[in-house]
């Protein structure tokens, strides 16, 4: 598989983030505080964007570079605790980091080291995740 | 470099820009936009264990996403060395509400008063960085992906799991931001 052109779909999604403050804590209070249009405007077109853009390459049955036709998986619901449970649980600690997981590592490069404390702490908790997995309810 | 650089990037600039990340994804080889699912890989590749959730072939699966992951990373270096961000321009009642709760440095992308080496071992550092960085782990693991998998590509291919999953996201962070930190600053 070419990995090169992920590496630049990486890139220009990292600048983007950073370029936009995203990344930044301030903006994300800014948003839980409903202070700033900044991040609902960017999300908000984002979804938009993509959403327009999904139902253009189904209903044209575009082709992947692989000549697959382009496809998404629906997600299982089951009882939606997981998403319910799970997603708070995320919430609580995105404002407290202040960055999702994609803004950590944009934080990392743009020269704020100490956000490897973040990102290393998610990923003992995802570890605990794969460990608690089959006592949770999904 | 380029002082003229408009900071931040408007939103209606920025927003459809990472919208059409989606689309690129899927037009590269069908792959779902989803950022957290790189926690998993790396748990998989790094941590020698025999657990079910870590048991796939990450290598097949993730060898993209880690690279795009590893992208982010250049992105962001590149983006700080070419046209770095310059002081935010915050909204007057964020500012204000942060001054309240003792925050008086609001330079740089992070609060250095809380994000640094030396406040790792305080209470409001070590929740703010290991603590928040736990949950947002354990949480997009448990929900089954973060913002961009949940809140953009999720949302934009009509999922209603990813609806719920935003719900929770936002209603984590209002607790979080309204309940918690008023707590832990002050």
């Amino acid at each position: 598989m070419m990995l090169f052109p992920y590496f630049l779909a990486g890139s220009f999604f990292g600048i983007v983030i950073v370029e936009a403050e995203v990344v930044s804590w301030f903006r994300i209070q800014e948003m839980f505080r409903f202070q700033s249009f900044h991040m609902y405007g960017i999300i908000g077109t984002a979804v938009l964007t993509a959403a327009v853009s999904l139902l253009i390459l189904k209903k044209f049955g575009v082709r992947s570079l692989d000549g697959e036709p382009v496809a998404t998986s629906p997600k299982t619901l089951g009882s939606g605790a997981r998403y319910l449970v799970g997603g708070s649980i995320f919430g609580l600690g995105w404002a407290l980091t202040g960055a999702c997981p994609g803004p950590m590592v944009g934080l990392i490069g743009s020269g704020a080291p100490i956000m490897l404390v973040p990102l290393a702490a998610a990923l003992a908790g995802t570890l605990a995740y794969g460990c608690c997995r089959p006592n949770l309810p999904h | 470099m380029f002082s003229g650089f408009p900071h931040p990037l408007p939103w209606y600039v920025a927003g459809p820009l990472i919208g059409l990340v989606v689309p690129t994804l899927l037009l590269l080889g069908n792959k779902s936009f989803g950022i957290s699912s790189n926690f998993r890989h790396l748990c998989a590749a790094l941590v020698p264990c025999r657990i079910e959730f870590f048991g796939h072939d990450w290598k097949r699966l993730g060898s993209w996403n880690l690279v795009f992951l590893l992208g982010i990373f250049a992105g962001g270096a590149l983006a700080s060395v070419v046209a770095p961000p310059v002081r935010l321009n915050l909204s007057a009642e964020t500012v204000s509400a942060l001054q309240q709760l003792g925050l008086r440095d609001l330079t740089g992308l992070v609060p250095h008063e809380l994000f640094s080496w030396s406040t790792l071992l305080t209470l409001k550092g070590f929740v703010s960085m290991v603590v928040g960085g736990f949950l947002v782990g354990f949480g997009a693991a448990y929900a089954g992906g973060c913002t961009s998998g949940h809140a953009i590509a999720g949302l934009a291919d009509l999922q209603l799991p990813s609806l719920l999953a935003v719900c929770g996201f936002f209603a984590g962070g209002l607790a979080t931001t309204h309940l918690l930190l008023p707590f832990l600053l002050r």
